[in-house]
């Protein structure tokens, strides 16, 4: 769980931070932002249009080419990778994955008892219960994303990093990824993610940045998921409808073509 | 019984025990790493870059286990640069980088003179030459090694998981990499004279592939293949002297039990695949 020692700068402050792959060519320009501890910010965009760069620069593996970008001193990341990223055949339990996160400060390579203890208290409160000696490749999809999960707050972050956690699950496991992002925020771990759903940020994100090599748009989503935004955004006319209080975004050429067949 | 025992009242026989033994029981360890990363064929081009290095050294007159063991690291290191960086293709430029070695290590094994016994030692290995020196250097890398993997076993494993990950949580990736490629040079550097650098690769990669067979947590893997290690090593080295009146190559025989081994190690898990199918 997030450490308290943190002093209450922002974890992040970009100011007209461009970043790219080489000197010439920039990928996402002059984005001015802070993301603050607490904070739970999904960022939204097309393909292409940086998030990935956006969440490179975030994880300290790209320096900016112009502005800056500062992160907040002794700055501990927890981040959940997509669940493609690694072989699930390499021979590791679920137990031995969560505890690599862990790697320093005890010079023993297994487990100490206090270890194992907060081991089994996150597996049990990301519900995996009674799966700790189970071999990674026994896990379904949205079982090996909350390993991630697990991994990730075992090395006792300040913030937490997904990259699209939502993508490639079913509509269940997508809602209970984001209902889980959101206890653990509730319980005071700052998250951002980057995602393609719309949907599942408006219903379970507070606070949305959109991109598409600058930031369009960032907010609650009430605010930001407004068709001028999407539509500078993807490109594409949007519609956005309220339901429950909350915006629901359809694509505006669907909705069209369901008009005029009807 | 006595004829199994024969052999070991001499002792350039127990100093090829020895070695074979701990040698294998060393790569078996590392091999785990190499395995486990695709790492196979930097095993194979980095055995023929330290026989360039070990030439070299020959040939100039510098130590040849520091000359090769520096020019192996180096070696290593650049692979690895190469291999993280995939603008070109790796294995190519491994294959380039290392064959040119291993040509400028025949040329100066050639210039240098040497008698043809040490080239051909140095190529195929020649576990009963094994001297008292051999023993001693082979049980301090693997001590070495032993240490490196035991207290840095988390940072080591994580890096061989996901790096992407562990470099972002704590785990300086160079210093993971140099580490482990440290280690693999020194291993390939004192086996490389008893099993020979065409065969050095095998011992990496088989006992290890073997486990990788039959186990699927990771402790159990280091530690049933350093055991299968050690074993092919015993075995194939006690064959070799008990098969043909002792006129096979202990080398190619520790290789070949190993193959044999992962051949009845293939079949079982398939076996067992297929079972657990049905159920």
């Amino acid at each position: 769980m997030p450490s308290s020692s943190m002093a209450a700068e922002p974890l992040f402050d970009f100011r007209g931070a461009s970043f790219g792959y080489n000197d010439h060519h920039s990928v996402v320009d002059d984005v001015t932002m802070q993301i603050e501890r607490g904070d739970f910010v999904g960022i939204v965009g097309p393909s292409g249009a940086g998030k990935t760069t956006l969440l490179r620069a975030l994880l300290g593996k790209l320096a900016p080419m112009s502005g800056t970008l500062q992160r907040a001193e002794g700055l501990r990341i927890g981040y959940v990778p997509q669940v493609e990223s690694v072989s699930w055949d390499f021979p590791v339990t679920v137990g031995q994955a969560v505890l690599m996160a862990r790697n320093s400060g005890r010079i023993l390579p297994w487990r100490s008892k206090d270890e194992h203890a907060e081991i089994l208290f996150l597996l049990e409160h990301l519900g995996l219960s009674g799966l700790e000696n189970r071999q990674i490749r026994q896990l379904s999809g949205g079982q090996q994303q909350r390993m991630f999960i697990a991994r990730a707050l075992f090395g006792r972050p300040h913030v937490l990093l997904l990259d699209e956690p939502t993508s490639g699950v079913d509509v269940k496991t997508r809602h209970d990824i984001l209902h889980l992002l959101g206890d653990l925020n509730g319980d005071g771990v700052s998250i951002v993610l980057t995602t393609h759903d719309l949907n599942g940020i408006a219903a379970h994100l507070p606070e949305v940045v959109c991109i598409n090599r600058r930031v369009i748009g960032s907010g609650p989503p009430t605010q930001v998921l407004c068709p001028t935004v999407l539509e500078a955004t993807f490109g594409a006319p949007m519609d956005v409808l309220i339901h429950g209080g909350l915006p629901v975004v359809v694509d505006s050429a669907a909705n069209r073509l369901r008009t005029v067949a009807s | 019984m006595d004829g199994f025992l024969e052999p070991f009242r001499y002792d350039f026989f127990r100093n090829g025990v020895a070695v074979a033994t701990i040698s294998g029981a060393l790569c078996g360890l590392i091999g785990v790493y190499v395995v486990l990363r695709s790492m196979s064929y930097i095993g194979h081009g980095l055995s023929h870059s330290i026989f360039g290095g070990f030439a070299i050294s020959t040939l100039i007159g510098v130590n040849p286990f520091l000359g090769a063991g520096v020019w192996g690291f180096g070696s290593a290191l650049a692979t690895t640069a190469v291999t993280n960086r995939r603008k070109i293709g790796a294995d190519a430029a491994i294959g380039v980088i290392t064959t040119a070695s291993y040509a400028l290590g025949i040329v100066a094994f050639k210039l240098a003179k040497g008698p043809k016994k040490n080239f051909d030692a140095a190529v195929f290995g020649s576990i009963l030459g094994a001297s008292q020196g051999d023993v001693l250097r082979v049980l301090g890398v693997s001590l070495l090694a032993g240490v490196v993997i035991f207290f840095r076993y988390r940072k080591l494993l994580f890096n061989t998981f996901d790096p992407d990950v562990a470099e972002v949580m704590g785990v300086n990736r160079f210093r993971a990499d140099a580490l482990l490629m440290l280690v693999l040079a020194a291993a390939i550097l004192v086996t490389m004279n008893v099993i020979g650098v065409t065969l050095v690769a095998a011992t990496l990669v088989i006992p290890a592939s073997i486990a990788r067979l039959l186990v699927d947590s990771f402790p159990r893997l280091l530690l049933l293949s350093t055991v299968l290690g050690a074993g092919c090593g015993f075995s194939g080295i006690v064959l070799s002297w008990h098969l043909y009146d002792g006129d096979l190559p202990s080398g190619p025989i520790i290789v070949l039990t190993s193959s044999f081994l992962f051949g009845l190690a293939f079949v079982a898990s398939s076996r067992r695949a297929r079972l657990g199918h049905v159920h």
